[in-house]
């Protein structure tokens, strides 16, 4: 008898019914994973095979989810061109033996078509070669609008089921698309999947905007803004009914905003008089709250996801270097000792990394420390790479690389050990990615 | 040599405002035949006193050839004391993004305390950080960097 497949739903776009999990005994794992991504980048890629899936929007959605397994690093996409079978009925095993031949650890197979009653249904299973198992399989019954959607939730569900990691292909990212020539550069908001699709554009060009960041529970960003006052201003934006506003009453510019790990707050800069430094705003009470005191730059703040530590970067000891100290403001511990100017500090959401832009002589490098300043890598130099943002994973980092002159920026995507480089594409030139949460 | 080379950066910067300026919708175009401007005109501005001071890397601290430039600055602005002006700060693409609308706003910062102990009332004096957003120069080389670090003074309406 086959194993069965799971129906769900998800917040609303995903419509179906849930029964229990249906999970066959698992063959490896004591911690139900197949597969151990710490403690260090030294691991082989576990080979899975996504084969075609059946009914008429099958070929899309396994195209999809093979897409994103080629830029996940920890799975790698077994070649097409070696597979040993044509999947006939996905609901029946695959063969093992043959599959274990083609040195396919999983095999994922699957159907997507509408149904009788329009909506699109689509299901995987996932099969694991070595104890010829089922590890895994759903059904997702959706508006055939929800199409990526739904690959990007299966690609999660298969990601998260081998490594024992959270997934993270059901994301967005929020970014400042570029056009013109670099002098006049036209900057808009815009927004995509992760993987470039679906780009849509949330302001008109006509305001110079930079810096957009994701709010972690709401439809909110929040970024900064020439135009819209006499000094440059941060802006909450809520990017379904488009209604934006100025965050708090500051006398001067108002720049590198972010949201605090529960969305109630955002951390600021705020200049006066060429001096800038740290400041919040509670989003419901509006009430403002200066954090640093210093005659200096304090800027680029970041919350710890606990809520109870902020990382920035400040010149007050005569270069950029990065700073942590309590959310509440205080004594400010410096964290980065190596050679070169820290920047854009940024608190990985497991809470074991701080992601950098770290200067050199020439470079600009991308890279990561222990929130205690120790272990610091470079993932990745060169001209010019900036502005970090983190997978909610913790797992996958983006950030744009801009070789300068008349060129302009794109944006790249790695992996926390830095093996692996992927170029995200883009309708133009683009910078300052924001990595969304999960959506489901 | 350097010097040399400075001065030739500004007088390309000058003619490059001047052409900023001729597209300029809100103001008269400056007589284009090539005639000397008039005297107190955006144009005999940009020509005759400069309007822009340079940086070096990660700096605020104004050079002599920049004290110079913006001595001559004070002493345009009270000679025609009807202009209020805006002092743009600028960094060059060799910083992070929010890094340097703090330093670009430090420049102008520099730029109006100058001004200001030179006599020039700061009623009539805005400050605006673009950051690395609006290089004039974009080259990739030391050249154009050195002309982005900048700090400039523009003329706005007349005071009501």
């Amino acid at each position: 008898m086959l194993p069965s497949i799971t129906r769900r739903s998800a917040s609303g776009l995903i419509l179906g019914l849930a029964s229990g999990l249906a999970t066959s005994k698992l063959a490896f794992g004591q911690d139900n994973k197949y597969f151990n991504v710490t403690p260090g980048g030294a691991f082989k890629p576990i080979p899975v095979a996504v084969t075609p899936f059946d009914g008429d929007n099958g070929a899309a959605i396994s195209g999809i989810i093979s897409n994103n397994f080629s830029r996940s690093v920890f799975l790698a996409p077994v070649d097409p061109n070696t597979f040993p079978e044509h999947i006939t009925n996905p609901d029946q095993a695959p063969q093992f033996d043959s599959w274990k031949s083609a040195n396919a650890q999983f095999v994922v197979t699957g159907r997507s078509a509408p149904g009788a009653d329009g909506r699109l249904q689509t299901q995987f299973r996932l099969w694991e070669v070595a104890s010829g198992t089922q590890a895994a399989g759903q059904q997702y019954v959706t508006d055939p609008n929800n199409a990526r959607r739904v690959a990007h939730i299966i690609s999660d569900a298969i990601f998260s089921r081998i490594t024992g990691e959270k997934g993270f292909f059901d994301t967005r990212v929020v970014f400042v698309d570029e056009t013109g020539p670099a002098e006049r550069r036209r900057k808009r908001l815009a927004i995509m999947d992760q993987d470039g699709a679906n780009v849509r554009y949330l302001t008109s060009g006509d305001d110079l905007v930079v810096t957009p960041r994701f709010s972690p529970s709401s439809q909110d960003i929040t970024y900064m803004s020439f135009g819209v006052a006499e000094d440059p201003k941060v802006l909450l934006l809520n990017i379904e009914t488009g209604q934006r506003e100025i965050v708090g009453n500051f006398p001067g510019m108002t720049f590198a905003p972010r949201f605090s790990p529960d969305g109630q707050k955002i951390i600021m800069s705020l200049e006066e008089n060429g001096i800038s430094n740290l400041y919040e705003m509670d989003i419901r009470s509006r009430a403002t709250t200066r954090l640093s005191q210093s005659s200096a730059i304090d800027t680029s703040p970041s919350f710890s996801p606990d809520g109870s530590q902020i990382v920035f970067d400040s010149d007050r000891g005569g270069s950029q270097q990065l700073y942590v100290m309590p959310a509440s403001g205080g004594n400010a511990q410096r964290i980065s000792f190596g050679d070169g100017r820290y920047s854009t500090p940024v608190w990985s959401p497991k809470g074991d990394y701080i992601a950098f832009t770290k200067q050199g002589a020439s470079t600009f490098a991308i890279g990561v420390m222990k929130p205690d300043g120790s272990g610091e890598r470079i993932l990745t130099e060169g001209f010019h790479n900036e502005g970090p943002t983190w997978a909610p994973n913790g797992l996958f980092l983006m950030f744009f690389r801009d070789p300068g002159g008349e060129s302009g920026p794109h944006i790249f995507m790695i992996d926390v050990f830095g093996r692996s480089e992927f170029q995200v594409p883009t309708p133009a030139y683009a910078s300052d990615p924001a990595w969304s949460p999960l959506l489901s | 040599m350097s010097l040399l080379k400075r001065a030739g950066f500004l007088k390309l910067a000058v003619l490059g405002f001047a052409l900023a300026m001729a597209a300029c919708a809100q103001t008269p175009p400056p007589n284009a035949s090539g005639s000397a401007p008039i005297p107190g005109s955006f144009q005999d501005f940009a020509v005759n006193v400069g309007d822009r001071v340079f940086f070096d890397t990660d700096s605020t601290e104004l050079t002599p050839t920049s004290q110079a430039t913006l001595d001559k600055q004070a002493a345009w602005l009270q000679r025609y004391s009807q202009y209020n002006f805006t002092i743009e700060g600028h960094a060059d693409e060799r910083g992070t993004r929010e890094y340097n609308f703090a330093l670009g706003a430090r420049r102008s910062e520099t730029v109006k305390d100058y001004l200001v102990a030179r006599g020039i009332s700061p009623a009539r004096i805005r400050t605006i950080s673009y950051g690395k957003e609006r290089p004039v120069a974009t080259c990739n080389d030391i050249s154009c960097w050195s002309q982005n670090r900048r700090a400039v003074t523009v003329l706005g309406g007349s005071q009501s």
